[in-house]
Order: structure tokens, then C-alpha cells, then sequence
């Protein structure tokens, strides 16, 4: 279980101080998907990034299992909005990065069957550059999950592709989300790829220092229609507009 | 009979268009090259034999390597040869380990970039036979100030690229280390040299360019031996032959040094995409 406890994230700019967070509280349980949407600016990303251990809270704390994360860790993966592969490093290489300290026999089983999930078998030896975006999204997935971890981060990882690829990925990220029984925190601009893809959502407004908490969460219950996704998807909608 | 021939003229001709494939992409590059060299040759010794230009001022060419040859077999060329490439290898390690270490230093810490920047960019623009009586002072007129000579010169574009490269690194990639819990070591060791590979590689090519022009001023400064100690030689006798093949020698080497260090840094690049690479992707397709 994730549990983030009254975050707030204050960024110091000279003498204004710019509130990205306020108070959010939010408990995920084990193998849940959940998508952090609201304007942009609001802090949605910065959330995402304190739970990765790359920024640190201003206030609060963040338990995976009962332990404070304070930075990076295994059991968190992480994918960006862009691959950011690195393009000196071939396809195997890159996702290598991820377990660097695991001995040559084990990244080499671990690296092939990570790239069969991601349906890029034989793809190894390709470099960044041969790849298309849809793929390099691939990698980066690959080198998120080679580490097997307990949660992933995706902050608007398919934000850049094209729809027929992004929806061929949506597929993929849910595949892998049932076979791995992965916790999935989303970050989107794309409301319906939220209520599409997640358990529920959470709705991060933009707020100013010293207010109150800054977020609510919207349940989703199941089985979903297209007519229920509709229904949610405007009800989010006004939310965010609302906020 | 017509169709027999007529396959056996198919087979000749993919023969002769394969033929002709592996010619061009073996040898087609290289021999581009050589091209304009032939021309500017051509365009020499027509001047030269119609004497257009007084034989006194250019040579023919025969007469050029007439001088390299007495020259050679007298078995002075190779020593002068190997005097000057021993001072522009020695320019060339000690200058080029110095801006390694400085241009990692004043890339990595903003601190040492302002302590240190604004001076080295300075003293970059002090031309190079300025430094001639100071170094002569310093280290006295043998070896030691013409090596110091050519370090300064392959000093500054090799701090200047690395530095540059250094700061350009995508700040991203970095976060791609932390979130992969990468250590200093390992960070270095795949993100940030390979990330500064091509950027201090062109550092080192401009520096061993720069280290050639240099060694011409060193060698003015009192040598008795050395492609620049022949060229002052050659004007002081009166041999314009002597001058041009010295000229000659020092592009045919420099340029072959200069091949030396894209040769050894080819397969650390071979990620990048460059016009070369997309230009020899077109011609294959």
C-alpha cells in the first residue's frame, strides 16, 4: 500500500512563494490504477516526482509498505513524458541502466524476457535512433518494469504519440498491469485516457500557499460502460474547470 | 543463341554494377578527396612550367621532390619529421590532459567555471607568437618551451568543447540515473563520458589542428632541427623548393594524425547520427 500524507510542496522563486501542493492525502492500495489529473501547473508531476524519490516534500511523508520514501528506489519505476533514452546506449544497454548491479547472466534473462513483454523481442541491438516513438516508449517501459517494481510511475507517458499508438500502448501499460500486478500512478492531461485506464482519479487543483488541501478523488465504480466513462469524464471535467 | 547472350549480358552487367557498388563505396569517399589536390597539382605545374610565375617564387613540382628526396636520402628528413612530431605529440598529451582536466573541472562546478572562465577565455585570445619570448625566458630555448608552445595551443578548443559539452549534458538523463539508484561512478561512467565523447573528441581534432599551426611558431623560436627549422631554412637559403615541401609534409602529416584520432574515436560514435552516417544510409538504400 502507498500512502501519501499531507504533502505540500512549496517552490522558493526570489521573494514569491509558488504552492505546488497543499495537503494532499491519498491511500492506493496494491494494484490499483490511479490517474492524477487538473490543470496544468498544478503540481500533478511534482506529486508523481515526490513519490519517486526525485523531490522532496516540502511537509509530509510517503510510505510504500509502511517505509518512508526518501529517494529512488527498485520498488518504484518510473516513465517519462519523453523516452529519454540514451542515445549512445542500444536498446539492451538502455534498459540495462536499470540494473547495473545485477551480475551479466541475470541482466541478460531478465532484459530479454522484460523486452518480450514489451513486444520487442529481437529489438536489442537497435539504437535509440532506429526506433520509432511508439518503441522508444517501449524501452522505457522495459527499463521501468526490468527492476520488477512494486509501483510505476507514468508522468503523460503517451502524451506525445500518435492516437493509434497510444492506444495500442493503453492496451500494452493494462496488460502488463494485470500480468505483473503492478500499482500504476498516471499522470494525464487526457481525461479520457484517465477514466479509461484507472480504478479512480485523483483531481489536483492549482492553489496558492497556506490554503487548504488541494485535491479529491473521484471513485469509479465498476463494471464501466461508454456511457459510465462519459458520465465521469464530465463529471471530472467540471471539477477541474470548478477548481 | 540471342537469348543465351542476352542472360549472359544480364549476368555481366549485375556483375559489373556490383563491381562497380563495392568500388564506390570503397573507394569513392577517399578518392573524392584527392580531387581538388590533383587540380591545385595540375594548376602548379602548369604555372610552374610555363614559368607564369618566376621559378625562383614557385618550383615545379619535380623540383619539390627533388628536395624531399635529396633530403630523404640524406636520412635527415625522417629526423626532421620525427623531431617535429615528437614536440606536437608531447604539445599534444600535455595540453590536451591539462583541458581535460580543467574543462571537466569549470563544466561540472559553476564555482571553478567562475573562478577559473573568465581568465582562460582571456588568455585565448592572446596570439601565438606572443607567448614565444615568455616561454623562451621560462623554459629556455631547447625542447621544453616549444612543447609548452604547442600545449598552449591545443589547450583552449579541447577546454572549450569539453567544457561546453559538459554543461550541455540533458539535465534529464541525470534524472534518469537517480530514478535507476546509479551511483557517482556508474553515472559517469554511462551518461556523462559517453555523453562528452564527440564534444571532446572535436575538441581534440580542433586542438591537434592548432597544435600544428603552433609548431611552426615553436620552431621558430631557435630550432636546429624539424619541418619549421626547414622552412626557415629554406627562406634563408633561397629555396622555395625546400619551403613548399616542407609545407606539404606538414599537411600530409597533420592531416594523417588528424585521421589517427577519428580512426581511434569512430567506435564511440558510432551511435550518433551524422550527415556522414545518414548520407552512407541513402547511397546503401
Amino acid at each position: 500500500m502507498l500512502e501519501i500524507s499531507n504533502i505540500s510542496k512549496i517552490f522558493k522563486n526570489n521573494k514569491k512563494d509558488l504552492a505546488a501542493l497543499q495537503k494532499t492525502n491519498l491511500l492506493i492500495n496494491d494494484h490499483e490504477i490511479i490517474s492524477l489529473v487538473g490543470q496544468s501547473g498544478c503540481g500533478k508531476s511534482t506529486l508523481l516526482r515526490i513519490i519517486g524519490g526525485l523531490e522532496k516534500a516540502s511537509t509530509g511523508f510517503i510510505k510504500l509498505n509502511n517505509k518512508i520514501i526518501k529517494k529512488p528506489s527498485s520498488n518504484i519505476g518510473m516513465v517519462f513524458q519523453d523516452p529519454r533514452l540514451m542515445p549512445w546506449l542500444n536498446v539492451y544497454d538502455n534498459i540495462k541502466l536499470s540494473i547495473l548491479n545485477e551480475n551479466k547472466k541475470e541482466q541478460k534473462v531478465k532484459i530479454s524476457k522484460t523486452l518480450q513483454k514489451v513486444g520487442l523481442e529481437n529489438c536489442e541491438q537497435l539504437w535509440p535512433r532506429e526506433l520509432s516513438g511508439g518503441m522508444a516508449q517501449r524501452v522505457a517501459i522495459a527499463r521501468a518494469l526490468v527492476r520488477e517494481p512494486k509501483v510505476l510511475l507514468l508522468d503523460e507517458p503517451f502524451s506525445a504519440l500518435d492516437s493509434f499508438t497510444k492506444t495500442n500502448l493503453h492496451q500494452h501499460v493494462k496488460e502488463l498491469w494485470v500480468s505483473l500486478k503492478l500499482t500504476i500512478i498516471m499522470v494525464t492531461h487526457d481525461i479520457n485516457e484517465a477514466t479509461s485506464m484507472s480504478d479512480r482519479v485523483l483531481i489536483i487543483k492549482k492553489t496558492k500557499p497556506r490554503e487548504i488541501e488541494n485535491s479529491q478523488i473521484i471513485n469509479m465504480s465498476y463494471p464501466r460502460s461508454e456511457f459510465k466513462n462519459i458520465k465521469y469524464n464530465q463529471l471530472i471535467k467540471k471539477r477541474i474547470l470548478n477548481s | 543463341m540471342n537469348i543465351f547472350f542476352k542472360i549472359n549480358n544480364n549476368k555481366l552487367y549485375k556483375l559489373l554494377k556490383s563491381l562497380y557498388n563495392l568500388f564506390k563505396a570503397k573507394f569513392s569517399q577517399p578518392l573524392i578527396g584527392i580531387i581538388l589536390p590533383v587540380i591545385i597539382l595540375l594548376i602548379w605545374y602548369f604555372l610552374a612550367v610555363t614559368e607564369t610565375i618566376r621559378n625562383s617564387l614557385l618550383p615545379t613540382p619535380n623540383e619539390v621532390l627533388k628536395e624531399i628526396l635529396i633530403l630523404a636520402n640524406a636520412d635527415t628528413l625522417f629526423s626532421h619529421i620525427q623531431i617535429t612530431l615528437t614536440r606536437v605529440f608531447y604539445g599534444f598529451i600535455g595540453g590536451g590532459i591539462a583541458a581535460t582536466i580543467l574543462g571537466i573541472l569549470t563544466g561540472v562546478s559553476p564555482f571553478i567555471r567562475k573562478l577559473f572562465d573568465p581568465t582562460i577565455q582571456a588568455l585565448k585570445a592572446v596570439p601565438s607568437l606572443a607567448w614565444v619570448p615568455l616561454f623562451i625566458l621560462w623554459f629556455g630555448i631547447f625542447e621544453n618551451s616549444k612543447v609548452a608552445l604547442i600545449s598552449v595551443g591545443v589547450f583552449f578548443p579541447v577546454y572549450l568543447n569539453l567544457m561546453m559539452g559538459i554543461r550541455q549534458i540533458d539535465k534529464r538523463m541525470i534524472e534518469v540515473a537517480n530514478i535507476n539508484n546509479l551511483n557517482l561512478f556508474q553515472t559517469i561512467r554511462w551518461i556523462l563520458l559517453p555523453g562528452i565523447i564527440p564534444e571532446w573528441i572535436t575538441g581534440l581534432r580542433s586542438g591537434l589542428a592548432l597544435g600544428w599551426m603552433f609548431v611552426i611558431a615553436a620552431e621558430l623560436m631557435g630550432a636546429s632541427e624539424g619541418l619549421g627549422y626547414l622552412m626557415i631554412d629554406g627562406q634563408m637559403t633561397g629555396r622555395p623548393a625546400l619551403i613548399i615541401g616542407a609545407l606539404i609534409l606538414f599537411a600530409i602529416i597533420g592531416k594523417l594524425t588528424d585521421e589517427l584520432i577519428y580512426l581511434s574515436a569512430k567506435p564511440f560514435l558510432k551511435w550518433k547520427e551524422s550527415l556522414d552516417t545518414m548520407q552512407v544510409g541513402a547511397n546503401n538504400a
